[in-house]
C-alpha cells in the first residue's frame, strides 16, 4: 500500500453513489416480484405484452444493423478514401447529434404524415442513431496504423483480405459498442415512438403512467425492459471480445494513404448527400419552416425566455450532481485498482444502461412510498439526472484523471508541495479540460431529457423538451417549432466538441 | 547538502519484500549510483527514500534527520528530497520557467533570475523559459526536470534512470551536463540505473543491488577490479571466467601462474581475468602462444577470440585489444596478462556463471 492513500473515504463516496445508480434496480425488481408469480405471468402473458415485446424486437433488428452499415460506410468514406470536402462531411455527418430524435421525428411526421408506424420509426431511429456507430468508428479508422495492413499484404494477402483480416477485427469494439449504443436508446426511446404512433415497451409504461399510476403494472413492464437492457450490455461484452486490438510496440503512427474513389467518387457523394438531407436538412429545414409562421413575440411573452432559463438551470444542477457523483469512482478506478474499483466500474457500466423511464418509475415509486416529501421536487429530478448520466460524467473524469498521471502529483510533492498545493497546482489544472468536457456533455445530455422528465417535473418547473413535447402533442406545430430551434441551437456546441475531442486534426 | 543513512530498511508491495534489510550511507556532496537489474529493488529504494512509500522496517536519515524509522514518518514534501524520473515528468500545463520555479516558495517564484541561474547550471540557454514541456527534446526536458528538482536547494537529488529514454549521443552528453551541474550545486545524490558505465562514469561510489540487497558498495575502480565474486565481476563488465588451483598469492590456470589481488583463497577457485588485461604481442614474445579464431571490430577496440596453443579442449578466450590495429582470424599471436586476477572460492559462487568445470589448465 502507498503510504499516502487514505482511500477509505472516497471508498465510501464511491460506493454511496454506485447504490444510487442501482437503486432503480433495487425498487422496481422487488415490487415486481412482489405481484407474486402466478398473477405476473397472467399479466405478461397477454397478447398486448407480445405485441410490445414484437414491436420493440422488430425495431432493434432493422435499426441496428441500418445504423452499422450506414455509419461504417459514411466512416470509411470520409476517413479512409479521398473523398472531396472529407472535413464539411465529417462535420455534416456529425451534426444530426444536435438534433434530438423526437424533433426529428416531429419534423417527419409534419413533412410525410403518411409516414407513421414502424416505417417511421425505423426511419427517424436510424437517421438519429447512426452517429453513434459512425463517430467510433471514424475515431478508430483514423488512428489505425496502415503497418498492420501493410504487413499482411507483404505476407501475401490481398487487398481485400488485408481489410479483413486486420481492419474489421479492430473495428470490432467500436461496432459492438456503437450496436449497444443504439440498441440501448432504442429501447429507452419514447418520444419518436410516442410521434410515430408505434408501440413499444416504454411508450406502454409511460401511458401506463399517464392513464393513473399502476405501481405493479408498470414495474412488470419495467422489470422486462429492464432485462432487455440488462441482455443487451452482456450480448456487448461477448461479442466486444478479450483480444487486444490496440496498438502495441513503441513508434509514431502514421497516417494511411486515402484509397482513390475514382468512378465511384459520384455515387459515394450521392449517398453522403442524400443521407445528410435526410438526417439533418429535413429537421431542421422542418424546424425552420414552422418557425416562419410562429408567433415569436407572443412565443417570447408567454415564457420561451423563462423556460430556456429553466432548462439551463436544471441542466446545470444535474451536470454539477452528476460530475460530482462521477468523481470519488472515478479518482478509485486510476489510482486505486482492486476487486471494489473493479466492482464499481461494473455497476457504472450496469448504469449506463438504465432507460430514463426506468429510473423516473423507480423514483416515482420510491417517492410515493417512502419519502412523500421529495415527490415533485426538484431534488427528484435532479437524481434522476445523476443516476442516468453518472456514466457520461464518469468517462470524462476518467479521461482528466489519466492526464494528471500521479508521476506528476509525486513530482510535486517532492519540490515540497503538499496535499491541497499540489491538486490546487497541478491536478486540477491538468483535469480541467476533461472536467469542463464532461459537465458540458450532461448539461446538453439534460436539456434535452424527455422520458424521466415527463414523469418526475413538479408542477410550475417546464424546460424545452417538456414546452416543445405540450405543444408538439397538441399539434400545435408552429407553437413547438421556436423550443425545437432553441434546443438544437444549445446542442451545437455539443457536436463541435465531440468533433474536436474525437475527430480533430492529431 | 547532507548524508544520507539507511539502516536495516526492508520495504515491499503487500506481502513481498523487495528491499531486504539494507543498509546504505551517502556521504555529503557525493554521487552514489545503484546498479541493479530489473526487479532489483532500485525503484522501491528510491521511493522509500522519497517518502512515497512506508518501510515495513529500519530508518531512514536524510542530513541526520529521521525521515522513516519506529514511529516516525516525514511525508514526501517536508523531506527535502527531490526526485528525477525517467521520463522527466514535467508538467505539460507550465512553461519552462513554470516548471524550474514550481517548487519555490511563492515570493521567489516571479523572480527570473533563479530560474535563469538554473538554466545555465544545467546548460541550456535562456531563450528557453518561455517554452512549453512538448516543444523542447528529450535531453532538453531532462535537463529541465533537473534543474526544476535543484531549485529549492534539495538535501538529496534522486535520479531514477534520467537518462535511459534518450538515445545514445544525446544520452551521454545530458549524463555529462548532469554530472557538472550537480557537482557546482554540491549536492548529493542518488542515481539508480542498470548501465554499469553509467554507474562507473557517473558516481563516487557504485552499490550493486541484486535481489533487493547490496553485495557491494564501492568506488567504481574497486568494484570494477576487485568484484566480491563472480556474478558482480559479470554485471560490471565483460569478465573471462576460468577454473584453477590457487595458493599463496599465486593461481594456477589457462593462462599460466598468474599473481592474485585481494584476498586469496586456497584450493580450487574460480579466477576472472578483464578481457581487457590480456595483450596480444608478436608471437613467441608473450607469455603463451595462440591463434586468433575471430575478431569482432567496435572502431575504438576490438574483441579478439583467441585459441590457446596448449589447450587441447580449444575453450576460446576473450582479449579486449585497442582499435588501431586489430589482428585478423588465423594470426599467430603472443598472449601475456597484465596486472593481478581475482580468485573466487569455487562452489560458494552463485550459479550461472559459464565455468567449464571439467577444464584442466
Amino acid at each position: 500500500m502507498s503510504a499516502s492513500s487514505r482511500p477509505r473515504g472516497v471508498a465510501l463516496a464511491a460506493a454511496l453513489v454506485a447504490a444510487l445508480t442501482v437503486l432503480p434496480l433495487l425498487v422496481i425488481l422487488p415490487s415486481a416480484v412482489s405481484v407474486g408469480a402466478e398473477s405476473a405471468a397472467a399479466y405478461l402473458l397477454r397478447p398486448r405484452v407480445g405485441q410490445l415485446l414484437a414491436h420493440t424486437g422488430m425495431l432493434v433488428v432493422v435499426t441496428v444493423p441500418a445504423s452499422i452499415i450506414i455509419g461504417v460506410l459514411a466512416a470509411w468514406l470520409v476517413e479512409r478514401t479521398a473523398l472531396p470536402w472529407a472535413g464539411l462531411w465529417r462535420t455534416l455527418l456529425l451534426a444530426p447529434l444536435a438534433v434530438p430524435a423526437f424533433v426529428s421525428a416531429y419534423a417527419w411526421v409534419t413533412v410525410a404524415p403518411w409516414l407513421t408506424g414502424f416505417t417511421g420509426a425505423a426511419l427517424v431511429t436510424t437517421l438519429s442513431y447512426y452517429p453513434f456507430v459512425f463517430l467510433p468508428a471514424a475515431a478508430m479508422l483514423r488512428t489505425l496504423d496502415p503497418g498492420d495492413e501493410e504487413a499482411a499484404r507483404s505476407l501475401g494477402l490481398s487487398p481485400t483480405a488485408a481489410v479483413v483480416r486486420t481492419v474489421l477485427p479492430r473495428l470490432r469494439p467500436a461496432l459492438s459498442g456503437g450496436a449497444l449504443l443504439v440498441t440501448l436508446h432504442l429501447l429507452a426511446e419514447f418520444g419518436v415512438l410516442q410521434m410515430m404512433r408505434f408501440q413499444t415497451l416504454t411508450t406502454a409504461i409511460m401511458q401506463q403512467y399517464a392513464v393513473g399510476f399502476s405501481d405493479a403494472a408498470g414495474s412488470l413492464l419495467a422489470s422486462v425492459l429492464l432485462t432487455l437492457c440488462l441482455l443487451a450490455l452482456v450480448l456487448e461484452l461477448l461479442a466486444r471480445g478479450r483480444r487486444r486490438v490496440s496498438k502495441i510496440g513503441l513508434g509514431a503512427q502514421r497516417r494511411a494513404v486515402p484509397v482513390a474513389l475514382g468512378p465511384w467518387t459520384a455515387p459515394a457523394l450521392f449517398f453522403l448527400a442524400v443521407l445528410v438531407v435526410l438526417a439533418l436538412v429535413v429537421p431542421l429545414g422542418t424546424v425552420g419552416r414552422w418557425l416562419a409562421r410562429a408567433d415569436i413575440a407572443g412565443d417570447l411573452a408567454s415564457g420561451l425566455v423563462q423556460v430556456t432559463l429553466s432548462t439551463l438551470g436544471l441542466a446545470l444542477l444535474g451536470a454539477l450532481a452528476a460530475t460530482a457523483a462521477a468523481l470519488p469512482g472515478a479518482w478509485l478506478l486510476n489510482r486505486h485498482r482492486s476487486g471494489l474499483t473493479l466492482l464499481l466500474e461494473r455497476v457504472t457500466f450496469l448504469g449506463s444502461a438504465l432507460p430514463g423511464v426506468v429510473v423516473g418509475l423507480a423514483l416515482v415509486t420510491l417517492a410515493v412510498t417512502w419519502a412523500r416529501p421529495v415527490y415533485q421536487t426538484v431534488a427528484l429530478v435532479i437524481m434522476a439526472y445523476a443516476i442516468l448520466f453518472v456514466p457520461r460524467a464518469m468517462v470524462s473524469l476518467r479521461a482528466g484523471l489519466a492526464a494528471s498521471p500521479p508521476e506528476l502529483s509525486e513530482a510535486s510533492r517532492s519540490l515540497g508541495q503538499g496535499g491541497t498545493a499540489t491538486l490546487v497546482r497541478v491536478v486540477l489544472p491538468l483535469m480541467a479540460p476533461s472536467v469542463l468536457t464532461g459537465f458540458v456533455l450532461v448539461a446538453l445530455a439534460v436539456g434535452t431529457e424527455l422520458t424521466a422528465t415527463l414523469l418526475l417535473a413538479p408542477t410550475g418547473v417546464d424546460t424545452l423538451a417538456l414546452a416543445f413535447w405540450r405543444a408538439a402533442s397538441e399539434l400545435d406545430y408552429a407553437g413547438a417549432a421556436p423550443y425545437a430551434a432553441m434546443m438544437i441551437a444549445l446542442s451545437v456546441p455539443l457536436t463541435l466538441l465531440l468533433r474536436r475531442q474525437i475527430l480533430e486534426e492529431r | 547538502m547532507s548524508e544520507v543513512r539507511l539502516r536495516g530498511v526492508t520495504a515491499g508491495y503487500g506481502r513481498e519484500a523487495v528491499l531486504d534489510h539494507v543498509d546504505l550511507t551517502v556521504r555529503e556532496g557525493t554521487t552514489t549510483a545503484v546498479l541493479g537489474g530489473s526487479g532489483s529493488g532500485k525503484t522501491t529504494l528510491l521511493r522509500v527514500i522519497s517518502g512515497f512509500l512506508r518501510p515495513g522496517s529500519g530508518t531512514v536519515e536524510v542530513g541526520g534527520r529521521t525521515v522513516a524509522g519506529p514511529g516516525v514518518w516525514v511525508p514526501p514534501e517536508r523531506r527535502g528530497v527531490a526526485y528525477v524520473r525517467q521520463e522527466g515528468a514535467l508538467f505539460p500545463h507550465l512553461s519552462v520557467a513554470g516548471n524550474i520555479a514550481f517548487g519555490l516558495p511563492w515570493p521567489r517564484r516571479r523572480h527570473r533570475d533563479r530560474v535563469l541561474e538554473l538554466l545555465e547550471l544545467v546548460g541550456l540557454t535562456a531563450d528557453l523559459a518561455d517554452r512549453r514541456p512538448d516543444q523542447l527534446s528529450g535531453g532538453q526536458q531532462q535537463r529541465v526536470a533537473l534543474a526544476r528538482a535543484l531549485a529549492p536547494r534539495p538535501e538529496l537529488v534522486l535520479l531514477d534512470e534520467p537518462f535511459s529514454s534518450l538515445d545514445a549521443g544525446l544520452r551521454v552528453a545530458t549524463r555529462e551536463a548532469t554530472a557538472r551541474a550537480l557537482r557546482a550545486s554540491g549536492a548529493t545524490a542518488l542515481l539508480v540505473t542498470h548501465d554499469q558505465g553509467e554507474a562507473l562514469s557517473f558516481a563516487d561510489e557504485v552499490a550493486i543491488l541484486t535481489l533487493g540487497r547490496f553485495r557491494q558498495v564501492d568506488r567504481p575502480t574497486v568494484v570494477y577490479r576487485e568484484p566480491v565474486d563472480a556474478e558482480v565481476a559479470e554485471f560490471l563488465g565483460d569478465a573471462v571466467l576460468l577454473a584453477g588451483t590457487a595458493a599463496d598469492g599465486l593461481v594456477d590456470c589457462r593462462l599460466g601462474t598468474l599473481p592474485v589481488g585481494g584476498p586469496v583463497p586456497s584450493g580450487e577457485v574460480q579466477v576472472m581475468v578483464r578481457p581487457e588485461q590480456i595483450t596480444l604481442t608478436e608471437t613467441g614474445t608473450g607469455q603463451l602462444d595462440a591463434t586468433v579464431r575471430a575478431v569482432t571490430y567496435f572502431g575504438h577496440d576490438a574483441v579478439v577470440e583467441l585459441d590457446l596453443a596448449n589447450d587441447a579442449a580449444h575453450h576460446p578466450l576473450r582479449a579486449r585489444v585497442i582499435g588501431l590495429h586489430p589482428p585478423t582470424p588465423g594470426d599467430r599471436v603472443g598472449v601475456s596478462v597484465v596486472g593481478s586476477v581475482r580468485a573466487f572460492p569455487r562452489g560458494r559462487t552463485a550459479a550461472g556463471t559459464d565455468l567449464p568445470v571439467a577444464e584442466a589448465s
